[in-house]
């Protein structure tokens, strides 16, 4: 391998992408669009859920419930309504997820019997939403029947422990507000990286057949391995750019945690880059065709990154075989590495585990793509 | 001059056969090219031109036959020969969003033309295709000839002492094309060997030797003059007339006719002796009330050759068939 020929491919390439719009939106403005796009996006916080109520009593009692929704921060209330129809219409409007239905004998039936029903009417069209909404609600509900009932032990000279001996009181660690940007960020950076880079080599090799070029460059000494690194390194230091403004606007803008270091962060990252620009560049190398390589990048990288890499949803949760599919997924370990160096601010020796998957992975990739690049035509 | 009798043959192709699937698109071609001979390759569209060049390149595995250039066999050392050949494919292939010095510097790399030589050999390059002073344009922007003559420049960069051009001059004005030619020999006077296709049929008469090659087969190979002379197999007359059609249908039946074909408003008659027919085809074509304006002996251009010999090479496939 001779330097001066990678360098050569290297600035030739650099020269490409920069005259290239394409190129360049795919290496400077995805990364932003996505990370503002799903940071804001996806979120699996509920606050401020609109509701309506519709209180059919309308004592001291049923209003005092509605007061504890109304300070709740998981609900806003949009509307009071004055009958059922109401609610639906709301609920069919979209203006209101949630309708609380207080019976016309609510302060009546807790003061005889110590219990009374309070009706939760949920949009099940989101069934994620009305399952969390529904689960807010109950908690509210029961904060209010923990009141009730304290002041009704007050007036029995009764104090609480005496009826509850014993309490859970859980503390979560590492994303204490239970916030779910921070545990989503991180994972992001992981599918942009993941969807940059694959993109930009996809279009490299075929980009030269297409065009017409790659007849002469074959027909010169150029070696294999000149052409595969003299072409992936730009892409490399793209990455590593693209990575630091995801960690800039990760950090400064959605002010998620960053508790490990930074060498972690780019020795891992950079493994990571080199597993997805590496399969970016053989499906180029194989399929000669931007578009037709391209597609396939999003399918082998977006994808898997997505939806099995435990960016949003937990592997543990899935069916049992799809776990064992995850394990191939070269994102799952990355996303793993990189919340744990945000979150948990975890080193390389904490990290050997994944790291050495990614880098076997990395190693297998690479010399792949470094076998399938032919200098011939037939 | 015979490059073929010349012991330090530069190129050397022994029964070459390229086969894609069922299609023979080379089939048992031999010929030697000579230290510093321009040989032209000739021949139709898809007549296996660029292909042979491929070969020769080692972009493409022979399926059968050997081939030898600067004495390394091709096959088995494909990246030994790289180093000595330069090469412009038939589809214009340097980068087009890179300016002229952009592609020069791109190139000189990849060959690793010596780092105190290449502004001088990039001066020599900018200056033979006459881009002096565009330097910095972007080469999509540059017209055909322009873009040809710059693709001759990075072939040329680090001095191979070979070189093959994929039919350079098509799609190029007929200024820019004599042009090209004019380069062409003055890197040959240099000692370049130079194998250049073209489907300009003219252009065979700026070539040492020239090889007309037909459906994948070499069907002659030799000088402009050489060719002109014995190829053709005949002599050859020039017919002018009113009446085309029935004229060269009863030429097609005269005696002492191999054949005869139009050529813009006139017939071009080739016959087995000029003297005899001057004397006897008038008096034949009388008899069917045939008067031919004018009738003389003319020297057969090197389109005459290749007409001639590609439709005898017709008729003999059709026949085998």
């Amino acid at each position: 391998m001779r330097w001066r020929r990678l360098k050569a491919i290297a600035v030739k390439e650099v020269l490409q992408t920069w005259r290239d719009p394409r190129s360049l939106m795919i290496a400077l403005l995805l990364p932003f669009t996505q990370m503002f796009l799903f940071g804001y996006g996806v979120n699996l916080d509920l606050q401020h859920l609109p509701i309506c109520t519709f209180d059919r009593e309308g004592s001291q009692l049923s209003q005092d419930l509605l007061k504890h929704f109304q300070a709740s921060l998981y609900f806003a209330i949009v509307h009071n309504v004055k009958a059922y129809p109401e609610i639906v219409a709301a609920i069919d409007r979209a203006d209101c997820r949630v309708g609380i239905v207080i019976p016309p004998d609510f302060s009546e039936r807790l003061n005889d019997s110590g219990t009374a029903s309070v009706q939760a009417i949920l949009d099940g069209t989101d069934d994620n939403t009305a399952n969390i909404a529904f689960g807010y609600a109950a908690s509210v509900v029961s904060g209010f029947s923990n009141d009730v009932q304290l002041s009704w032990l007050d007036r029995q000279g009764r104090t609480l422990q005496q009826v509850q001996p014993m309490t859970v009181q859980s503390r979560v660690w590492f994303n204490e507000d239970l916030v779910s940007r921070n545990f989503i960020i991180p994972g992001l950076v992981a599918v942009i990286m993941a969807l940059v880079g694959a993109q930009l080599t996809s279009l490299t090799v075929a980009r030269e057949w297409e065009r017409g070029t790659m007849e002469l460059l074959v027909s010169t000494p150029v070696q294999s391995s000149e052409v595969m690194f003299g072409k992936l390194i730009p892409y490399l230091m793209l990455g590593w750019l693209d990575a630091a403004f995801c960690l800039v606007i990760a950090v400064l803008w959605f002010e998620v945690p960053f508790r490990g270091t930074l060498l972690t962060l780019f020795l891992t990252t950079t493994l990571f880059l080199a597993v997805v620009l590496s399969i970016g560049y053989l499906l180029s190398v194989v399929i000669r065709s931007q578009v037709g390589a391209s597609q396939i990048a999003l399918v082998v990288t977006l994808l898997p990154t997505t939806l099995l890499s435990g960016y949003v949803f937990p592997i543990d949760q899935m069916p049992s075989f799809i776990q064992d599919v995850t394990y191939v997924i070269y994102s799952r370990y990355y996303v793993t590495i990189i919340k744990a160096i945000f979150l948990k601010g975890a080193g390389i020796s904490e990290l050997l585990m994944p790291i050495l998957f990614l880098v076997v992975y990395a190693v297998a990739v690479v010399a792949l793509a470094a076998r399938a690049f032919r200098k011939r035509l037939d | 001059m015979s490059g073929s009798e010349t012991a330090d043959a530069q190129i050397v192709v022994d029964n070459l056969v390229k086969r894609f699937g069922s299609f023979v698109a080379v089939d048992h071609v031999s010929f030697r090219v000579g230290h510093g001979e321009i040989m032209g390759f000739l021949g139709p569209n898809g007549a296996g031109k660029s292909t042979i060049i491929r070969t020769l390149c080692g972009l493409l595995r022979p399926s059968a036959g050997r081939v030898w250039v600067a004495g390394i066999d091709v096959a088995r050392d494909p990246e030994r020969v790289r180093e000595h050949i330069g090469y412009m494919s038939q589809k214009f292939s340097l980068y087009r969003d890179l300016s002229v010095e952009e592609n020069l510097r791109f190139f000189g790399g990849i060959y690793r033309v010596p780092r105190a030589e290449l502004p001088e050999r990039m001066r020599f390059a900018i200056d033979m295709a006459g881009l002096g002073g565009r330097e910095k344009t972007l080469v999509a922007t540059l017209a055909g000839g322009w873009q040809q003559r710059l693709a001759l420049g990075c072939a040329v960069l680090h001095r191979p002492p070979i070189l093959f051009l994929d039919e350079p001059t098509s799609g190029v004005e007929p200024t820019s094309r004599r042009r090209f030619w004019d380069l062409i020999h003055t890197l040959a006077a240099d000692g370049v060997t130079v194998l250049v296709s073209t489907h300009y049929m003219d252009e065979a008469e700026y070539c040492d030797r020239a090889a007309l090659i037909n459906q994948g087969r070499l069907i002659a190979i030799g000088s402009p003059e050489e060719l002109k002379h014995t190829a053709l197999g005949g002599e050859l007359l020039l017919l002018e007339c009113e009446a085309l059609g029935p004229t060269l249908a009863a030429l097609r039946q005269a005696p002492g006719v191999i054949d005869s074909s139009v050529f813009g408003n006139a017939i071009h008659v080739l016959v087995d002796n000029a003297e005899r027919s001057l004397r006897e085809l008038p008096a034949y074509l009388e008899q069917r009330s045939l008067r031919p304006s004018r009738l003389q002996r003319i020297d057969p251009s090197l389109e005459d050759v290749f007409v001639r010999l590609i439709a005898a090479d017709m008729v003999k496939r059709s026949e085998a068939a």
